[in-house]
């Protein structure tokens, strides 16, 4: 049995191509009864994000399987073939179990590290089990993929760093301030960037936004969007120590804050530490203020620097990362090769013993006279052939099941002896979780 | 049987801050589970090599520099379980356990023989006296460990050398809790210590005072964490301050429990 994954991503096609080939999750039961319902495809999951549209499946038959399953999405989406193709990726064997362990681990991620997609798994695996599309082996593969990314994410610092910059700010604020949660955000002018900075602090749990500006409406629109309080421009420094948090970013040619307010404005707080990102250029805030004691002032080349470094770090984890799903892949191709391992042997004996009663009863039958007890001879004569013959390759047959490269022998001894039989559900050897 | 739990002790807290320091310099974090795992299997054969004497002298092994030494190295690596417990900062123990081990280590170095009490000694007050004063340097010692990260940490950002030592490093806010939080808890005991220790004094030698060293640097210790008390409790001295204030207050700490005893004779000059 093979593991299949056919699929295209981020890497591989465009948002146009991508929204064409998406499964709307209301709907996924059809899909997924088609799915299993083509020839050769015995199990199947459909994973469809924003990023990526993957199936995996279960098949004993490689190259036709891919071709059927990459034939489905086309048809399916009713988009033709040739134009869907060049963008389809397919994997089977290890290297699908590979490609599923590192999309769990989000290590195929556009941003490295990002959680988001093993919930999105987790989801996709959901429906696949409700609708029955899924059985013995996907099941073992996906729990497995859960806990390989677990593995990834507890033993790897693969997500614990931010790579946007106002998530670095983020950070950052909670090293100089700890909890958010009972901190308010002062935001000094208006701007993209800052704008989104302060939304990520409000959703880190921040208590409040003041917002002030030059135009005093455009203050007050954007504290109405935010749930803040609106701030006259000549009233700044009567508010400034409330805040723990300042965002500038304002077009003024010069500075708007230096040391000597920030001065008094932090003994106004009796010296609790206030952190100043300055987004303007030119800037907004001395950068004497960050010579004060507990005053922290962060330029946006700084949160850039931070998150370039975050980045780098990303990637070093991800080769820690690398490392453990390479293990993982080693014990799980075990036992799905194992699975092929008891089957096959009960086949093989199976076919010997019909050959040889088959033979058996034809001597006997010709046979005129028989001694007494020469059909029981007759019997164990054969019988002990047989199993001497098999001794060997059975041994050799679970001793490659135990070495996980077994599919080579399996293939081999069902095609020299016609055996037929599939994987039963018992015919799983345990294997260590 | 002591030998045996001080020696397994001092191999588990090697280990400890073998792990601690890989912890400090490495990413993986499973090191810091380890670490802490191996701290509280040093700290029960801490224990248990503390309980083994105490049960075969027959009182608190308290009264010589070796057995001091020692108690003090206990009773930081349980003060310090209970603060890794109480703000999850698993990397305080790669400054503190270091620390611990020196003062265990360092007790070694002392005669280990097991004396009889000093009669001046055979009292009830040693205990409260005495384990009041312990606990008291134990949280010192942990304030200062949070000092010295604070003004790590506050480096780093002064310097913007935000790198993985920053990360893993937990928050100025945090730091500065546990400072406040040592602060709360080992001034009182310290000031119980004190006073028990007086009234003690009365009892055995029929003064409350005596200008002896070791009460005069006490008294020194005393001020300096009741200036820092003072001072964060009405101008909201915090942070940087806070943390040299700390810092001082500790080396003088150490002072009065190790430099008075080997240095300035007197009245608490147990050798």
């Amino acid at each position: 049995m093979n593991i299949i994954v056919i699929g295209l991503s981020h890497k591989t096609a465009t948002v146009e191509i991508r929204e064409k080939v998406a499964f709307s999750p209301n709907q996924i039961d059809k899909p997924l009864r088609d799915l299993v319902a083509l020839d050769d495809i015995i199990e199947g999951v459909i994973v469809s994000t924003c990023n990526r549209v993957e199936i995996y499946a279960t098949t004993r038959d490689i190259a036709g399987g891919i071709a059927r399953v990459k034939r489905f999405l086309a048809d399916y989406h009713r988009i033709p073939f040739e134009t869907l193709e060049p963008h389809l990726y397919s994997y089977h064997s290890e290297a699908a179990i590979r490609h599923v362990f590192r999309v769990a681990s989000s290590l195929d991620s556009m941003v490295v590290g990002e959680p988001q997609i093993l919930g999105q798994i987790k989801t996709s695996y959901g429906y696949a089990a409700e609708y029955k599309s899924s059985g013995i082996i996907l099941n073992r593969f996906l729990h497995k993929a859960f806990s390989v990314a677990k593995r990834v994410r507890s033993e790897t610092r693969i997500a614990s760093s931010a790579v946007s910059v106002a998530f670095a700010a983020v950070e950052l604020a909670k090293k100089i301030l700890g909890d958010l949660s009972d901190k308010t955000v002062m935001l000094i002018g208006a701007g993209e960037m800052c704008e989104l900075a302060a939304k990520h602090f409000l959703n880190s749990g921040a208590r409040g936004v003041m917002v002030t500006n030059r135009t005093f409406e455009r203050a007050e629109r954007l504290a109405e969007e935010f749930g803040g309080e609106a701030i006259r421009f000549e009233d700044l420094f009567e508010h400034l120590h409330l805040a723990d948090i300042v965002l500038s970013s304002t077009g003024a040619p010069h500075v708007i804050i230096g040391p000597k307010e920030v001065e008094e404005v932090v003994r106004r707080r009796r010296f609790k530490p206030m952190f100043f990102i300055d987004i303007a250029v030119p800037r907004d805030i001395d950068p004497k203020v960050d010579d004060l004691e507990n005053a922290y002032l962060f330029t946006v080349d700084n949160l850039q620097e931070i998150v370039q470094a975050n980045l780098a770090q990303r990637n070093r984890e991800a080769e820690k990362a690398e490392e453990i799903i390479d293990q993982e892949i080693g014990q799980f191709y075990k036992w799905l090769s194992s699975l092929e391992v008891t089957p096959t042997i009960v086949a093989l004996r199976t076919r010997f013993d019909e050959i040889r009663r088959a033979e058996l009863d034809k001597t006997v039958s010709g046979w005129k006279e028989l001694p007494p007890d020469a059909e029981k001879r007759l019997e164990a004569l054969t019988t002990a052939i047989m199993n001497k013959l098999l001794h060997t390759p059975t041994a050799v047959l679970k001793k490659a099941g135990q070495g996980g490269r077994v599919d080579l022998y399996v293939d081999a001894l069902r095609q020299l002896f016609e055996l037929e039989a599939a994987p039963q559900e018992n015919g799983e050897l345990e294997l260590e979780e | 049987m002591s030998h045996i739990f001080f020696s397994l002790t001092l191999v588990l807290y090697g280990c400890a801050t073998i792990t601690y320091l890989a912890y400090l310099s490495r990413t993986t974090p499973t090191l810091a589970t380890w670490a802490n795992r191996l701290v509280m299997a040093g700290f029960a054969a801490h224990s248990l090599a503390t309980i083994h004497r105490f049960s075969s002298a027959g009182h608190l092994p308290i009264t010589n520099m070796h057995e001091s030494l020692s108690f003090f190295g206990l009773a930081i690596v349980g003060t310090f379980i209970l603060f890794e417990r109480r703000y999850r900062v698993a990397i305080l123990g790669s400054f503190i356990i270091p620390l611990a081990l020196l003062f265990v280590i360092a007790s070694s170095a002392f005669p280990t023989a097991i004396r009889d009490l000093n009669p001046a000694l055979r009292s009830g007050w040693l205990w409260v006296h005495t384990i009041m004063a312990f606990i008291a340097y134990a949280t010192f010692t942990i304030a200062f460990g949070a000092a010295v990260i604070y003004l790590i940490q506050q480096h780093f950002l002064k310097k913007k050398r935000l790198g993985a030592l920053f990360q893993k490093l937990p928050s100025l806010n945090t730091l500065d809790d546990i400072n406040y939080r040592c602060l709360t808890v080992g001034f009182p005991l310290l000031t119980v210590a004190i006073i028990t220790g007086a009234i003690w004094a009365e009892k055995a030698w029929g003064t409350y005072w005596s200008w002896d060293p070791k009460e005069t640097w006490s008294l020194i210790t005393w001020f300096i964490f009741a200036a820092l008390l003072h001072g964060r409790m009405t101008t909201g001295w915090r942070g940087r301050r806070a943390a040299l204030l700390s810092i001082a207050g500790f080396l003088i700490m150490l002072f009065t429990f190790i430099g008075v005893n080997l240095w300035l004779p007197g009245l608490h000059s147990y050798k």
